[in-house]
């Protein structure tokens, strides 16, 4: 039972993070139909930022909670910059393009991405240090859940409410939904749908690199290459929770993380991958539009 | 321009390194980045007022390549110049360069068997780098297991891809857009995954090596002659793939693929069976992966999963896309640039990728229909009337 709760709790973590990426990813699609496939190097761009600050403020002598702060602050800052002008430079111009061809522009620019990290970096594994605080109250439930943990489910949990509170209630959130709705249509009422895609960017990549920070603290380790998984993950768990709604993201990423947390745990650790793919292949045989989305009647 | 300006400048503080300051890097990045702003806003406001006028007269978007193939006299030119460059470049060029050719044949056939899936069909696939791993190991465990010779394995990889493209297709079918691209791309990755890990079937990360290369005649061919050989090979593999494309656009399936990918309820009312069509669809391009799989394995006398990761569907896809999907002139520069120009790119060395992902961006940008651009056939009704004022 324990091996058991030890596995959820590690599949909730794993969740999560996906979580926090597959988020940019729906939030993309729901509104110009891209996969944005630099998404993944969004993240893996915050991670380095966080990274970068945090040992020039470690070395400067700053100490504990300021510099996590500091950091995470200035890695949002940066990897939500990096997605508004990934999508000023490939996308934009793209918008009335075929759907193909901004999905290789985001495949040229996450190239582009990656070995823009890897030149201006290293190629090798970086040593992420832990920012994040040991938390005193969770001593009593060592071994089944460690405080990086408990942060990174907590730290999810309040972005999902903030993000549900800014789409649902404010008015920027209204403009969102209407430019998901039609583009066209949003356009003629009056909203600027091109701030309103760059503003969708600028959030997608902002939980990216929280998600970053979080799972970089977690695993310890870092290097150029880590956007392309996670980014595939996540873009899997969006799908797998019905792309373009949110809490179908949220939902998907926690399954998807449960899934193989369970099956690397009982059946085998080297298919881990396989798992998630088979999972998001039964599903959509068995619902296509995923867990949580809209069939969308065809017009003929 | 001042909204662009900001960022470009602020993006360079990454390269800081964390105990080392690198700013010069930084003043160099920031200057750089600041003369492209401009150029970039320049030719972007200069494509956006070529393309009005462009949209006015239809004559003048009709590119170089495409003004040749209309014309018969020009075309026979030109395939007879190609044809004697094909023939003549294993001769004047190094072993090396064959080498790179051979490459560049093999993707100008997998772009032209994704492009019946992607580009008439209209089926986004991302992983169609798993049929290509199908026909490379169909040939590779063969010959471990079975000592079966190359000639043999081709139709046999062939058929293995094709069944697994069956395989992939059957669950899929009703599925579209975005999802069919993720379980392809999920396919693609479990593929890999599988071949990685199952040590007992494929050997593992290690892969199988000793593959021998193909025999002309039964002669053993020396490791140039080999090349050269295989070369010709591929040449003739990219005729033959060209001659079947070309006939399959026209044929009942290629119309029958196109009227799917426009509309799916549209082409059922039309009494086509989607479900046959696009089994079809996934078939017929998957063979083409399968075929050249074994000759990858035969190439490099070596397979391993590495060689069949998402990023060479990518390539694929990519080629596809920048070539202009659905013409085949298109896709067979499309595939020579993209695969060409990394290795001549060597000059830049570590630079390559960065320079790669660059021009994947500016190119979709600036054309983003492709390099070439695909002609439909359109069929003129004309009455009796018309043909009698025409004599």
């Amino acid at each position: 039972m324990n091996y058991f709760l030890e596995l959820f709790v590690g599949g909730l973590t794993r969740g999560s993070i996906y979580a926090l990426i597959a988020l940019g990813y729906t939030m993309v699609y729901g509104i110009i139909e891209l996969i944005n496939f630099a998404h993944g190097e969004i993240y893996m761009i915050g991670a380095f930022t966080a990274l970068i600050v945090a040992s020039v403020l470690a070395i400067s002598g700053m100490s504990g909670l300021s510099v996590l702060i500091l950091a995470s602050v200035v890695a949002v800052i940066y990897s939500a910059a990096y997605g508004f002008t990934v999508e000023k430079i490939a996308y934009k111009p793209l918008r009335e393009a075929s759907r193909l061809s901004p999905l290789i522009s985001a495949i040229g620019m996450s190239i582009f991405l990656q070995n823009y990290v890897l030149i201006a970096q290293t190629s090798e594994y970086l040593p992420f240090p832990n920012l994040l605080p040991d938390l005193p109250f969770l001593e009593s439930y060592t071994g089944l859940i460690g405080s990086t943990e408990f942060i990174i489910i907590a730290t999810t949990a309040v972005i999902m409410v903030m993000l549900t509170v800014l789409i649902k209630f404010t008015k920027m959130g209204k403009a969102m939904r209407a430019t998901a709705q039609d583009r066209n249509m949003a356009k003629l009422v009056g909203v600027n749908v091109n701030r309103v895609i760059s503003n969708t960017f600028i959030i997608g990549s902002a939980l990216a690199a929280v998600g970053g920070i979080l799972i970089a603290s977690h695993i310890g380790r870092i290097n150029f290459y880590i956007g392309f998984l996670a980014g595939i993950k996540a873009f899997t768990a969006a799908v797998l929770g019905g792309i373009g709604s949110i809490p179908g993201a949220v939902l998907g990423a926690l399954v998807l993380g449960c899934t193989e947390s369970f099956a690397t745990g009982y059946i085998s650790s080297d298919y881990e991958d396989v798992f998630a793919f088979v999972l998001l292949i039964i599903i959509l045989i068995v619902k296509p539009s995923g867990l949580l989305g809209h069939k969308t009647a065809q017009k003929v | 321009m001042f909204l662009t300006f900001p960022i470009m400048v602020i993006r360079v503080d990454t390269i800081e390194k964390t105990i080392q300051w690198r700013l010069m890097n930084m003043v160099y990045v920031g200057l750089g980045s600041f003369v492209l702003s401009f150029v970039w806003h320049y030719l972007l406001a200069k494509g956006v007022s070529n393309r009005k006028v462009r949209a006015d007269d239809e004559k003048g978007r009709m590119s170089f390549v495409q003004r040749v193939a209309s014309e018969k006299r020009l075309s026979v030119h030109a395939i007879a110049i190609v044809a004697v460059v094909a023939v003549a470049f294993p001769f004047i060029s190094s072993t090396y360069q064959t080498n790179i050719m051979t490459t560049a044949l093999m993707y100008v056939v997998l772009g032209l068997g994704l492009n019946i899936v992607v580009g008439q069909a209209g089926l986004l696939n991302l992983g169609y780098v798993a049929f290509y791993a199908a026909g490379a190991y169909t040939y590779a465990l063969l010959y471990y297991h079975f000592g079966v010779g190359f000639w043999l394995a081709l139709p046999l990889g062939a058929l293995a891809a094709t069944i697994l493209g069956i395989l992939l297709a059957l669950p899929v079918l009703r599925l579209q857009g975005d999802y069919l691209a993720i379980v392809t791309l999920g396919f693609g990755e479990i593929t890999r995954i599988v071949l990685e890990n199952w040590n007992e079937f494929s050997f593992g990360p290690s892969g199988i090596s000793g593959i021998p290369r193909p025999g002309l005649f039964g002669m053993e061919l020396g490791m140039q002659e080999a090349q050269i050989y295989l070369y010709f090979l591929m040449i003739g593999l990219c005729i033959v793939t060209i001659f079947v494309v070309n006939r399959l656009q026209d044929s009942r399936i290629g119309r029958a693929l196109l009227a799917l990918r426009e509309d799916e309820i549209a082409c059922e009312a039309m009494g086509i069976d989607k479900t046959r069509v696009k089994l079809t669809a996934f078939a017929l391009g998957s063979t083409w992966a399968g075929l050249v799989g074994v000759i990858f394995a035969a190439k490099t006398t070596f397979v391993n999963p590495a060689s069949f990761t998402f990023l060479e569907s990518a390539m694929i896809l990519s080629i596809v896309v920048l070539g202009g999907t659905g013409s085949i002139i298109g896709i067979v520069i499309g595939a020579l640039v993209l695969i060409l120009l990394p290795e001549y790119l060597r000059a830049f060395s570590d630079y390559r990728m960065l320079l790669f992902g660059i021009i994947m961006v500016i190119m979709m940008v600036f054309r983003p229909q492709g390099i070439v651009t695909g002609v439909r056939k359109t069929y003129e009704f004309h009455t009796e009337d018309d043909k009698i004022k025409r004599l």
